[in-house]
This record gives structure tokens, C-alpha cells and sequence, in this order.
């Protein structure tokens, strides 16, 4: 792999750009390998990734029935924050939050990676109880946050609404600094270009259509190229982990649903930072181009369409004018759907299956952008040691039959 | 100033004259121009910078394609940012100016980054920006700044914004020919019609039309055809009105733009509606986009598309130059040369990239004497600020190379034409696939997902003739799904002249006699900067999926959202892949159409409107005391009531002591209230709720938890037996909706055999609770017909009788620990009650709190608050609340399966208990973190939180709940609070009731 | 937005006036206290959650405030056909 740098860029320059390499081969499927990672979205890389980085195993693919990173990870607002409310998931979170602020170096790809601060706002006396529960706990397993006022709140998005005599007027917020937003194809294209280079095959255009096992344990997939065998399958399938679970007999307590987000037409920087807000329901970043990129709230119905219901953007768009006056004259651009895999706790599962060599990573819900990469390094290895890392224990499938579930509801910025 | 004449108006197009300025500079335009039509008159050749690169860029369009003249329009709090010059409305006293270009438009600073372009290929920022690791947030902060096009105002929205709802039988997107001809033959049928066209004509490409049709000349023609619609009852049209997403089930969203062509606001009217249409059948006839052709600067001002030449010069009276070449691979834009020609200016040749165009239109325009170069291309513009010259080249006959010399034309103007795209936006919305197809050089709509069906130019057919006959068949075809007519058209065959057309050719990149990659930029999405050689970049890359190309070199992401390069980019990119177009597919567009207000979207659910709020009978009452409000769901509740001077906790205190010592009043009219009846109501409830209902008799009340089938707390409250078969239940003041929704989900889905009906009261009833140990004293003043003695109306009682005169039904519950009565009466004789109430206790100095009171007292006596001391994952048991669950029910009550599961067992689950600061006057902020051992470091262990805390006015001293691990058993234990701020406090573990633990005080 | 028919007001209306209620046909155990843990789990949380054909609930919440099922496309959004509670559907799919 050629290293990026501005002297790679300017060198280049000089040859007309005539000379770039690939950023990955376009492999043919070998007959087996050690691992068969289905789906190429960003956690499938990145667990793709880790394991050669990580763990050595370096004979593995990934098959993506579209085109790398085309699912959600093309379709999410990029916000990335750790202020979980729960030990296990702001311990996930923050893993991942810490991948992140390398990122960029570890894979010499720029993922964009920018730290302009998270603000959770509160709009109630509960909320706020709840903001004052979460910092703390923040805090107190070493992750940054502080509850801010409305008026140091004005400071950090001058244009926000903090008057007293809203419908639902702005009472306090949560405020990570760390947290902030990241390119997200970037993260996609560098986790492939870096897992590629360490002898990983990228397999795009190609569906996993069954998997095959034998005793109990998978010997391997189905795929619209033919059989592909493998000692280890991890599913990392968001919007269709269902679908691919039921290819083994499973049935996951996941539902698959529509989550919209929309943007607006470019303009001159008016806000430095991400603002959610669970309450009146919506949440803002600008990107780097200008664009405000604004997510809205879960369609109520289960769906595959990548496409939601227009009230549901018009709902969002009435809590952003709420919140920010100014941009109702604003325009939007563009909005669409992802398909979003719900647990009931509004946490992932990264976990063994009943069958043998069988894995799941899925149902992050609204919160598997920004989870990126500590979900495929803790996944990886899962994989690897064929037993939960630590971080992943709790996010155990057995949990929905034992009851320790870890109730994120409230801190995952969408209410489902 | 009525004498004044721009330089490129014609003069055969006068007007009334219009006052307007851009970047400062004063200029006029006539009624009927846009922003770009004023512009282009009065000369003004540079309207903007590109995004990237800072080059100077000149009006291209006409019309939503526009990717250029971008302009910020007005000042201040009325301002917008991007619109497009092109669909601006020129008004008087307009104002508007360029989004980019420091410290102007022609003298662009950026253009020196614009000139090292090269170090700037697509994706470079992935490239590089990374080193040193802390660089980056600053690299990042002028790359921010160096991006966005207008910038958005910073006040509030002066305008307000409405939204409609609208069924019709047939709605035509698109009043050109084949729109119009759709909506009348739909509209002889008798459906309701809704015909919607973005432009503020109706007319489409006859607006700029010369043709005749059956003889009369296309601009009368038109006029009759719209006068016959407006004549239908059973039509709506809608012009300014874009239709600009198409969504499941036939839904259509329609953006109407009613004050914009009057000024920047409008202070009393509604400046934009969406109209939600849910239509039975579609007819799309959104026309078609021509294409440019990718030639290098080709983005030079002067390039233009013919069509727009054609519709400035016939509909506008503009000629936006004086000497031009027209470059095409058609025969339609030889009509541009013809236009021009007759305008008096100069057609210095027509560049035809076909070997041997002979259609009749090529013969007509060479009867002009007009020079037309056939077998070549135009492969580059010059120029700086406006086109100087054109240099022509012969190719080959694929177009792949230039063949031999190159020459060099003068002009001032290039208009050039590639052929023509058909709209098939909204299609796509619908998830339909659109489809290549060679025969016309593009995608025409894929295979129809919903009621719909397109007629005209967005369907690929071109010919005016085809197209009004597509549109009157497509209307009368959707009429009679609808269930009108019988599907046949009454529409006579028009007679239109025209040209028959030849061939056109399919160029998509005009060869240069440079590599594509060594070449002059020949950009393919102007707005963005994607070149052609940034798409076969991409393709060295590796990116060989449409998407990724498209994501990795932003081609379409421009507000213009790529209409006009999307087709051209795509093409190249099958040409770099060495695969045909069909092959590589198109991308998917998505809603909006064209950039739609956020304020139209949200309508008028914004401001005081954007959650409706809801008051009780006493809210004036409780304004007129001055009461602080707190948002309990929609409700505004009294928070607390000071009186002059008070501080928060200063009201509190007073209020909660005026409770424990004599009497408090309480609007407790919001919490939910649901009326049960029917014979298995007390089976029912008793499914429900975690104790058992069966032997409640008519009189009395009963305390129940309501849990989720996950075995966790859902709801609480007081259950009433009305009389036989007849219950009450109140649920909490955020929980109504929600407990009546469960409610019916059990009743109607798993035991619709049981006979019960539940009705919501919630908003029957007021509700003042009458609380403190001179309630009763204050209760008898008022009521004369109930014993009020504990022994004739004991705790837990309920009965019906007169209270100041109304007829009421009190509730001997309570949420203080105190003596209480709950008063409920008709909502509508709640503020008499209130007052009554309020007069009698006069004596008694009877003190009206709040909910933040109603807080306190309740935690002194350790009655949890479900949303606030649970939070979802807490059993009754969590909350030491076993009491209330029955173990002797029969049936397994919702959520009782689930309270035996492992993890409900375990030892050291977080538990309801009491803390006691050691210091008496430290509260305990709420969400405050549990640690066992304070000395630790982080990551710490944490035991559990804070979920209610107070300082009790009662008791002296500070009060709190928390949940605890393992807390139950872990009474008289010393646990620390570590806070935000750098404090630890420490707190005693205790029981949760604080006040009155042997419950003495409300049986009296 | 949906346009959804109610099997009780037979009458098409917008999908704001319902709210969804989730996979149909699942069948509170009659013996919860029989199943074990893992049995019990099933009934709580895992659901086939189809892409395609799906049966699911829907609440009339600002209509007739009733359930009814719906047999619903749920790649196309299409819906093919709605039913009262306590009845079945005649539209079923592969892996419904």
C-alpha cells in the first residue's frame, strides 16, 4: 500500500494523476477461507480489519452484496459520541470514540474525523435529571461531559433559540467535546483500503444467499458466485441481519425499520457543533461542505425500503425551526431512509450464536456509525478467541431470555 | 429611467421597467423577467464562483437546472440563501448578490487556490490533511470556511408558512404541452384535476415556443387551452407550485411559492404551502433537461445551453451575446441557430458533431446562409471571464479523437447541446428503476411502483406532436382508473409543424487533443468542480460503482442535484469501466426535487403552535397567583407558586409546611383517568395490575402498579370501584395516553372475550386535592351531604355528594401522607371549586403548591414517581414494593412470568432506598452517581443513583431516593456522592419512607 | 405516509391517524409460568421480522381506537390487505 501524504498528492500532481494505485484489488473468491465476513459496511471492515491487524488471520473476505459501505454507513448523520448512560455501552461507546481519534493515522486515509462537541439538550425537569445522571456516570468511568446552562449553550450555537417562552423551552444540555461528527464514506473506503492491503479480499456485487453447516457447525456460504467455504461466518449485516439469521434457522429479537434524515442546501459555517435533542425530537451538525445534516426520528412501522413517511421529516423539520428560528428559511436538498435494526433495549448484539462458527454483530439501532470501529475490533475478537471480548459480554443474545438488559433508550438520541 | 434599454434586451420585448441590484449595483429588468433573464439583458456576465475552484461561472440555464447562478437574495432577517437566479421572479426593489467570491465576484482571491486545481483531484482531503494529528481541526476550520454557498439568516423567520391537505382523482405534475392536454382530458371526464407547474406560467416549452399548432400560433394556443381549464369547476391549477417528492401510496408533496414573485416577505399572507396531495392517479409530465456538452472550460460565462439561448432570446427578449456558435449533436438545437438569426446577431457557425447531419432543419438553417461545420467538435472554450474565442477540431466518427487540426472561432456566446434527458425524478422516487435506453441517448422511467404514469418529453418522446398526444392519452387512461370516463381521448390529432428529426449522435465527452487527465478541465457537474478527469480518476482508484464515483467525487451532490451532469458523468464512467450505461446504472434521486423551505415543510406546527398545550380549568387562576409552570407531557402544571421576594426553595418550603401543619390545595386535574366498565372488568383490571381487583367493593380504592410484559414498572396509580361492573383508574399525568393505548392492545388482541369497554375521562374531570390535617375542617365547610368522619369515610373511600353546590366525587387517597380529599367535579366547575375551596380554608390559611411541593412530600413519605424513580429496568421489588404484588392470583397477571427470570433474581440488583446526608443541610443533586468507596480512581464503581432529592422543610434535613445495589440489605451503610463540581457527599443508607413511617397520619 | 385502511370505519385514512402495534398473531402463552426462561424470551423479544409479506398490528389511536392486522409488503410498503382481529389473513408469504 502506497502511504496518502500531501508530498504522495503533490508528486502525483506532476503525472497528472496518471499514476495513482487502486485503493483495493478486485479479488476472485478463493474455495475457502478462514473467516467469511458478510457485509461490506463499515463494521464488516472494520472487523475485517482488526482481525488481520489484530489477530493475525489475514485469509479472509468480505462479501457485500452491493458496493462497499452502501448501506447505512452511506446513509447516517455521522455524529459520533460516547455519553451512554450505561456502563457496558458508554464503555463500547468510548472504546470506539478512542479508535476514532487516531483513525485517521491508523489507516493514512482521512476519515475527517472532527471533534466539534456533542449537545444532548434537555427540555424538562426529567431531562435534565436524566442529563445530570448520565454526565455523571460520564465522568465517573472517564469519559468527558459536562451539563452546561442554556446560556453556555448559546455560546457554543449562537444561533439556537434559548428563550424562556418556547413551547418547550431549552432548560440545559449534556456537552461532550470529544464527540463530533467523521466523513462516512471515508470511514468505509479507509478500513477496506487498509484491510485490502493486509491480504483481505474485498468480494462486492455478490450476495450471500444461504449458509451452509454441517453437525451444527457452518462450514461455509451460499453466495450468487457459488459456494464459498469457511471455518468462521460473522453476519454484519445492518437493515438485514434478520434475513441472514433466518439463512441459519435463528430468529433475532431485532426489527428492522426506517430512519430518515435529510440535508440542506450548502451554506456559509453557522454551526460548529452537533445538537440533538430527544425531547422536541430532532438533530443538527453542518458538514464540512456546508450542508446541515439533520436525522429524524424512527418510522413507527417495520421496513426494508429505505424510504420512510413524510410526516416523520416534516415532524423533524418543525424541531429544528424550533430549535434554530434562523433556518426556516433554509432549504433541503435531499433527504432518504436507511433501514435501521432495533433491538429491544436499543442496544447491539455482538455475540456467539447457537450454532457453531456463527456470529452476529447487529441491531445497533441509531447508534452503529459512530460505533464503528470499537464494534469491529471487539467483534474481531469474538471472532478470533470464539469467545465474547469483555467490552462484548453484555451484549450477549442470552440477555433477552435472562432479562439483563441494558435499557439505552434514553441515551440514544432517537426515540423508538 | 423608462428610457433606458439594457444592452441585450431586443426590441421587440418592452415591459414595465423594474428596479433591482445585484452585488450592489443597480440595474433594470421588465415585468415578466427572472433574476438571470434581467442579468443576462443588462450584460452581467459573471454571477458567481465555483465551489471548489473559485471560477468565475456565468448564467448556463433556464430553469431548476441552473447550477451556476446560485445568488443570495435580500438582507437581514428576510433573507435566502442559493436560490437560483433563473427561478427568481424579478420584483422591484429587488436585492440580491453572489454567494462566493472575496472581496468580489470578479476579483476572487480563491481563484489562486482555483489555479493550483491540480493538487486538488477529487477526494485529496482523504489524502492528506492528516499530519501532524493535531493540524487537523485547524486545516478543517478553513476548509469550513472556504465551503457553503449563501449563508443563512441569523433571526427568526418573518414569514409564516401553511401546509394543505388535498385528495384529487388525477394530479398532473407539469403543465407543458403533454401536462396541459393530460388535465383537460382528465378534467372533461369530471375527475377532480390537480394540475401543478413549478414555473409562474403555465406552458412548459411553449412559453419559448415558435411553432403553431393546427395553425394558431403556440402562445395563443396555450392561452385558450389554460382559459378552457381555469373554466372547469373540477380543476385546481396550481402554477408556482412544485411538486417536489413523490412518496408511498400515491402521497405527493407540492411546494406552492405564493408571495416570492412580490418581495422578500410578505407580511400578511402565507409566502409558501405545501400541499400533501393523496391522489388516485398520476400523470408526470416533467419534461426533459437538455444536456451539456463536456468540452474543456466549457464552463467558461458564454457557455450556455441552447435551449436557454433559445428561451432567453423568444419568451425574455434577451440575445445574451452578439456572436454565436452553437455546438450540437442533434438537429433540435438547430432551432437556437435559427432564433439567434433572427434576432439580427451573428451565428458564426454550427459545430455538428455528426459526419453528415441532413435533416431538414440543418437544410433550413443552411438557406440562412449560416455555416454549419459537420464532423466536429468544439473541444474548448476561451476566455476569462466571458468566452473569446472557440476552438474546433475535426473528430472521428465515435467522437473519441480529434482528427485533425484545430481552428479557432471568435464569439462571444456558446451554445451547446447534447441531447435531452428526460425528468425522471419523481418516478424514481417511487423506487421505480429508471431504464437506458440508446434509441433517445437516455433513461426514460422504469417500470411504474405506484398509480402513475408519464406522458412527454420526461418519457423520452420530443416531437410536440407525440407529446400532446402522449399527455391527452395518459389523462384520460389515469381519469378512468380513477373511475371517470371511458379512457378514450376526445382530442383531434394536432396539426404541428415541425422539423423531422435525424439522428442524433451520443456524446458525452468531447475528445480533446489532450488526454482527458492533461486536458483543460471539461467539467461534468459545474457546480461542484467534477471534471471528466476526476471521474476517470476515480475509476484508477478502484471505485467502480456508480455510487462510490458519485460519493467519491461529489458529482450531483449540488443543490441542482446533478440534472444537468449526471447523465454525461455516468456515461464517461461506463466509458472508463469499459461497460455500456445500462450496465453501470444510474443513482437513485431522492425527494426534493428541487430545494424546498424548511419553513414550508414545518407549516404552521412551529413557535406557540408546535405541540398544543394544555391548561386546566383553574390556569388563569394559577396565573393571576403568579405560579412558575413546569411542562408535565403537554400539560403546563403549577410548579410552585411564590409570592414576592421567594426564591424557589423559599415557596417550597412554605408550601410544604403549611401542608404537614395545616392544608394545602392541589390542581391534580391532569393525571389520567380512564372509565372501565363491563362484566369482566375486575378480571381484566386484575390481568393488568399486579394485585387483584376481584374483591374490590363499590366505595373503596385500591393502589396499583401496572408493568410491562418485560416485568418492568410501567404505570401506577389508584384504581376506584364505581359500583358494580365500574371502574375508575387513574393513571400518571404523562401515562394516560399510553395506559388507555395497553389497555385496548390486551383487551382487543388476546382476550377479546372479556366484556369491558374503556373510555378516557382524562378531561372530564378537575381535580383539587385537599390536603394537611385540617382538611377536614375545610371539607365540611363545603359539603353537607357526605360524613366526613374517619369512620363513616375512611381512608381509601371514595363517595359521591355536593360540594359548593355541585354535584362532586371525592377520594379519600392520598399522595402527602396527610389527611387528603380529592376532590373531582365537571371540568367546567373546576375554577368554582377551586375557589370555594380556597375560601373555606381561608381560616385555615389553606396554601395552594405546586408540583415541585407535591415532589417533596411525596418522597418524605417514599411514594416513588414512575418515570422518575424508575426508569424502566426496576421490578416492584426493585422498588421494595413486593406488597403489591399478589401471589395468590390465578391468573399470570402481564409481566408476572417475567419478574421469575435470572437476572430478576439477583442479589444485587439496584434497589429503592432512602439517603440521609451526614450533613443535614447537603442536598443531594438529582442523577447524582452512588459509590461505595470514594478513594477510588477512575473508572469508578458505580452502585447506583440518585433519583429524587430534596431538602425537607418538615423534617430539617435533606432527603433523597436512590436506587442501590444489593440497597435493601445494605441499610445503615455510608455511601458517597462524587459531583461535578469536586465534591464528594457522603450519605447515610436508609429506609425510603422518611416522614410518618408507621402511615398514622392519613387515617385520622 | 401510508394510506391504511380500516377494516372497522372502512374507510382509507392517512397513516397519522394509526399507530403501528408490532408483528401479529403471537399468542400470549396460555401458561407462562410452564416456560422456561429461554421459552418465555422468545415470546417477549424474537420476532421473524419478514422482509416482505408481514402481519402486523395497527391501532386506529384518533379513529375507532381499535386494533386491526394488516398484511403489508414490507420492501414495497404495499399493503395488501387488512383484517380484524381473531380472523386470518388470506394473503401469506414464504416466511410468514
Amino acid at each position: 500500500m502506497k502511504k496518502y501524504s500531501a508530498f504522495s498528492l503533490f508528486k502525483n500532481a506532476l503525472s497528472y494523476h496518471e499514476n495513482w494505485q487502486k485503493v483495493w484489488r478486485s479479488p476472485t473468491p478463493k474455495k475457502d477461507y478462514d473467516v467469511i465476513v458478510v457485509g461490506g459496511g463499515g463494521h464488516g471492515l472494520a472487523t475485517a480489519y482488526y482481525l488481520a491487524k489484530v489477530h493475525g488471520i489475514t485469509n479472509i473476505a468480505v462479501i457485500e452484496k452491493g458496493y462497499l459501505g452502501g448501506g447505512n454507513t452511506a446513509r447516517n448523520t455521522t455524529i459520533i459520541r460516547s455519553n451512554y448512560l450505561w456502563d457496558e455501552a458508554a464503555q463500547l461507546y468510548d472504546l470506539s470514540l478512542k479508535l476514532w481519534e487516531g483513525l485517521s493515522q491508523e489507516l493514512n486515509y482521512n476519515v475527517m474525523f472532527s471533534q466539534r462537541g456533542v449537545l444532548n439538550l434537555g427540555h424538562n425537569l426529567q431531562d435534565m435529571r436524566d442529563i445530570e445522571r448520565r454526565v455523571n456516570a460520564n465522568r465517573l468511568n472517564g469519559i468527558d461531559g459536562e451539563v452546561v446552562s442554556p446560556e453556555r449553550i448559546k455560546e457554543i450555537a449562537p444561533l439556537i433559540n434559548i428563550s424562556r417562552d418556547s413551547r418547550y423551552p431549552i432548560l440545559g444540555a449534556s456537552w461532550q467535546p470529544r464527540g463530533g461528527t467523521a466523513r462516512h464514506d471515508a470511514v468505509a473506503w479507509g478500513y477496506a483500503r487498509g484491510a485490502d492491503a493486509l491480504g483481505v479480499d474485498l468480494i462486492q456485487q455478490t450476495e450471500v444467499t444461504g449458509i451452509r453447516r454441517k453437525d451444527g457447525a457452518v462450514v461455509g456460504v451460499e453466495t450468487t458466485g457459488g459456494f464459498i467455504g469457511a471455518r468462521k461466518v460473522a453476519c454484519v449485516t445492518a437493515g438485514n441481519s434478520s434475513v441472514v439469521a433466518a439463512m441459519a434457522g435463528l430468529r433475532l429479537p431485532v426489527e428492522s425499520r426506517p430512519l430518515q434524515a435529510l440535508v440542506s442546501e450548502p451554506v456559509k459555517p453557522c454551526l460548529d457543533t452537533v445538537v440533538m435533542s430527544n425531547a422536541v425530537h430532532g438533530y443538527i451538525s453542518q458538514s464540512d461542505k456546508g450542508d446541515l445534516v439533520i436525522g429524524a426520528g424512527v418510522d413507527s412501522y417495520n421496513g426494508y425500503g429505505q424510504r420512510g413517511s413524510f410526516h416523520v421529516v416534516e415532524h423533524t423539520i418543525q424541531a429544528i425551526c424550533e430549535l434554530f428560528p434562523a433556518f426556516s428559511r433554509v432549504r433541503m436538498n435531499r433527504q432518504w431512509g436507511g433501514i435501521v435494526d432495533t433491538c429491544p433495549d436499543a442496544c447491539p448484539i455482538i455475540s456467539k450464536t447457537s450454532v457453531e462458527g456463527l456470529y452476529f454483530n447487529c441491531g445497533w439501532g441509531t447508534g452503529g456509525f459512530k460505533a464503528t470501529p470499537g464494534s469491529g475490533y471487539v467483534f474481531a475478537d469474538t471472532v478470533a478467541n470464539d469467545r465474547p471480548h469483555p467490552l462484548a459480554a453484555a451484549f450477549n443474545i442470552d440477555r433477552f431470555n435472562t432479562g439483563a438488559l441494558i435499557d439505552e433508550h434514553g441515551a440514544a438520541g432517537v426515540a423508538h | 429611467m423608462s428610457q433606458f434599454r439594457s444592452i441585450n434586451r431586443l426590441p421587440t420585448h418592452t415591459g414595465a421597467a423594474i428596479d433591482f441590484t445585484f452585488n450592489g449595483k443597480a440595474y433594470q429588468g421588465i415585468a415578466g423577467d427572472t433574476l438571470a433573464s434581467a442579468l443576462l439583458a443588462n450584460g452581467v456576465d459573471v454571477v458567481g464562483r465555483s465551489f471548489k475552484y473559485a471560477r468565475p461561472r456565468g448564467i448556463f440555464g433556464h430553469g431548476a437546472e441552473e447550477p451556476n447562478g446560485i445568488i443570495q437574495l435580500g438582507s437581514g432577517a428576510g433573507t435566502i440563501p442559493n436560490l437560483k437566479a433563473t427561478q427568481v421572479e424579478l420584483y422591484q426593489g429587488l436585492e440580491a448578490s453572489s454567494v462566493n467570491g472575496w472581496p468580489s465576484v470578479n476579483v476572487d482571491v480563491m481563484g489562486i487556490v482555483g489555479a493550483l486545481g491540480r493538487l486538488m483531484p477529487p477526494g485529496f482531503y482523504y489524502k492528506t490533511f492528516m499530519y501532524p494529528k493535531k493540524l487537523w481541526m485547524t486545516y478543517e476550520h478553513f476548509i469550513r470556511k472556504a465551503a457553503g454557498l449563501g449563508a443563512t439568516p441569523v433571526e427568526a423567520d418573518p414569514d409564516s408558512y401553511d401546509r394543505l391537505n388535498q385528495h384529487c382523482d388525477v394530479l398532473v405534475v407539469g403543465a407543458g404541452p403533454a401536462g396541459l392536454l393530460a388535465a383537460r382530458e382528465a378534467a372533461r371526464t369530471g375527475a377532480r384535476v390537480i394540475i401543478a407547474d413549478e414555473q409562474s406560467e403555465f406552458g412548459g416549452s411553449l412559453l419559448a415556443s415558435k411553432q403553431s399548432i393546427d395553425g394558431i400560433k403556440a402562445a395563443h394556443w396555450l392561452a385558450s387551452l389554460v382559459a378552457e381549464l381555469k373554466a372547469y369547476s373540477n380543476v385546481q391549477l396550481l402554477p408556482r407550485s412544485t411538486v417536489f417528492g413523490y412518496y408511498d401510496h400515491n402521497f405527493l408533496t407540492v411546494l406552492e411559492r405564493r408571495t416570492d414573485h412580490l418581495g422578500l416577505t410578505s407580511a400578511h399572507q402565507v409566502r409558501q404551502r405545501v400541499h400533501r396531495v393523496r391522489a388516485a392517479q398520476v400523470v408526470l409530465a416533467t419534461g426533459a433537461f437538455e444536456r451539456p456538452l463536456v468540452f474543456a472550460h466549457n464552463d467558461i460565462p458564454g457557455v450556455m445551453l441552447a435551449s436557454s439561448v433559445s428561451t432567453y432570446v423568444n419568451r425574455y427578449g434577451v440575445a445574451p451575446g452578439n456572436k454565436l456558435v452553437l455546438f450540437t449533436t442533434n438537429d433540435n438545437a438547430y432551432q437556437t441557430a435559427l432564433d439567434w438569426h433572427q434576432t439580427g446577431r451573428d451565428v458564426v457557425a454550427v459545430i455538428d458533431s455528426r459526419s453528415n447531419p441532413s435533416g431538414d432543419i440543418v437544410a433550413a438553417i443552411k438557406a440562412q446562409g449560416i455555416d454549419v461545420i459537420a464532423g466536429h467538435g468544439l473541444i474548448e472554450a476561451q476566455g476569462n471571464k466571458r468566452v473569446k474565442r472557440a476552438l474546433i477540431a475535426p473528430i472521428n466518427a465515435a467522437g473519441t479523437e480529434v482528427t485533425g487540426a484545430v481552428r479557432t472561432l471568435n464569439c462571444d456566446l456558446i451554445a451547446c447541446s447534447g441531447g435531452w434527458s428526460p425528468a425522471v425524478h419523481l418516478s424514481s422516487h417511487t423506487g421505480a428503476k429508471p431504464v437506458w435506453d440508446e434509441s433517445i441517448v437516455g433513461f426514460r422511467p422504469g417500470e411504474s411502483k405506484q398509480q402513475e404514469r408519464s406522458a412527454g418529453a420526461c418519457r423520452g418522446t420530443f416531437d410536440l406532436a407525440g407529446c400532446l398526444a402522449e399527455g391527452a392519452n395518459a389523462g384520460a387512461e389515469a381519469a378512468k382508473l380513477s373511475g371517470y370516463g371511458e379512457g378514450n381521448t376526445q382530442f383531434p390529432v394536432c396539426a404541428v409543424e415541425e422539423y423531422k428529426e435525424q439522428p442524433q449522435q451520443a456524446l458525452f465527452l468531447v475528445p480533446h487533443t489532450k488526454s482527458t487527465s492533461r486536458a483543460p478541465s471539461q467539467f461534468v457537474d459545474f457546480q461542484l468542480d467534477v471534471s471528466a478527469s476526476a471521474i476517470e480518476l476515480a475509476v484508477r482508484e478502484g471505485f467502480e460503482s456508480v455510487e462510490h464515483v458519485k460519493r467519491y467525487t461529489a458529482l450531483g451532490f449540488g443543490t441542482d442535484q446533478g440534472k444537468l451532469g449526471n447523465i454525461n458523468g455516468m456515461a464517461i464512467l461506463a466509458n472508463a469501466l469499459d461497460q455500456s450505461i445500462a450496465e453501470t446504472g444510474t443513482t437513485i434521486f431522492r425527494p426534493s426535487y428541487t430545494p424546498t423551505t424548511f419553513g414550508a415543510i414545518a407549516g404552521r406546527d412551529v413557535n406557540n403552535l408546535f405541540d398544543p398545550e394544555r391548561y386546566t380549568a383553574m390556569h388563569r387562576w394559577h396565573l393571576d397567583q403568579g405560579a412558575e409552570f413546569e411542562n408535565v407531557g403537554q400539560w403546563k402544571r403549577p410548579w410552585y407558586f411564590p409570592q414576592s421576594g421567594e426564591s424557589m426553595q423559599d415557596a417550597v418550603n412554605r408550601e410544604g409546611l403549611a401542608v404537614r401543619n395545616s392544608v394545602g390545595i392541589l390542581d391534580a386535574t391532569t393525571l389520567g383517568k380512564i372509565d372501565i366498565q363491563g362484566p369482566d372488568a375486575a378480571e381484566f383490571i386484575t390481568r393488568m395490575y399486579t394485585n387483584s381487583y376481584l374483591k374490590l367493593a363499590p366505595g373503596k380504592c385500591r393502589y396499583g402498579v401496572m408493568l410491562k410484559e418485560d416485568g418492568m414498572i410501567f404505570d401506577d396509580g389508584v384504581c376506584a370501584c364505581l359500583g358494580e361492573n365500574h371502574y375508575l383508574m387513574f393513571t400518571t399525568t404523562g401515562g394516560a395516553a399510553g395506559v388507555l393505548a395497553w389497555l385496548e392492545l390486551w383487551q382487543q388482541t388476546e382476550w377479546p372475550e372479556l366484556k369491558v369497554y374503556f373510555t378516557s375521562v382524562t378531561d372530564h374531570w378537575t381535580t383539587a386535592t385537599v390536603t394537611g390535617p385540617n382538611a377536614r375542617k375545610v371539607m365540611a365547610k363545603v359539603c353537607s351531604d357526605i360524613d366526613l368522619s374517619n369512620e363513616a369515610f375512611s381512608f381509601m373511600d371514595w363517595r359521591d355528594g355536593t360540594v359548593a353546590g355541585i354535584v362532586a366525587r371525592i377520594f379519600r387517597i392520598s399522595f402527602t401522607g396527610e389527611l387528603s380529599y380529592e376532590v373531582n367535579v365537571p371540568a367546567h366547575y373546576g375554577r368554582h371549586i377551586w375557589e370555594a375551596l380556597i375560601a373555606a380554608g381561608e381560616e385555615f390559611n389553606i396554601t395552594p403548591y405546586g408540583t415541585e411541593t407535591m415532589h417533596v412530600l411525596r418522597a418524605e413519605k417514599g411514594f416513588i414517581i414512575v418515570g422518575q424513580d424508575t426508569d424502566g429496568s426496576m421490578t416492584p421489588a426493585d422498588m421494595n414494593m413486593d406488597w403489591v404484588v399478589g401471589k395468590k392470583k390465578t391468573f399470570s397477571f402481564i409481566g408476572k412470568r417475567s419478574l421469575q427470570r435470572s437476572d430478576m433474581l439477583r442479589e444485587n440488583r439496584k434497589q429503592l432506598v432512602g439517603l440521609k446526608t451526614l450533613q443535614a443541610k447537603d442536598v443531594l443533586p438529582e442523577g447524582a452517581q452512588v459509590v461505595f468507596d470514594a478513594k477510588q480512581t477512575i473508572p469508578m464503581s458505580m452502585q447506583g443513583h440518585v433519583t429524587s432529592s430534596y431538602y425537607s422543610s418538615s423534617l430539617g434535613h435533606s432527603i433523597a431516593l436512590a436506587v442501590v445495589k444489593g440497597g435493601h440489605s445494605r441499610l445503615g451503610q455510608i455511601v458517597h456522592c462524587p459531583l461535578a463540581d469536586g465534591r464528594t457527599i457522603a450519605a447515610e443508607i436508609v429506609s425510603s419512607v422518611f416522614y410518618d413511617p408507621k402511615g398514622e397520619r392519613h387515617h385520622v | 405516509m401510508l394510506l391504511i385502511h380500516c377494516p372497522h370505519c372502512q374507510e382509507h385514512r392517512d397513516e397519522e391517524e394509526f399507530s403501528y402495534g408490532g408483528e401479529a398473531h403471537i399468542v400470549r402463552p396460555l401458561e407462562p409460568d410452564a416456560l422456561n426462561d429461554q421459552e418465555w424470551g422468545d415470546y417477549l423479544f424474537f420476532r421473524t421480522n419478514s422482509r416482505g409479506i408481514h402481519h402486523e398490528m395497527w391501532y386506529h389511536a384518533v379513529g375507532c381506537r381499535r386494533y386491526f392486522n394488516a398484511t403489508r409488503n414490507t420492501v414495497t410498503y404495499e399493503i395488501l390487505e387488512t383484517y380484524k382481529t381473531g380472523t386470518q389473513p388470506t394473503i401469506t408469504g414464504a416466511n410468514s
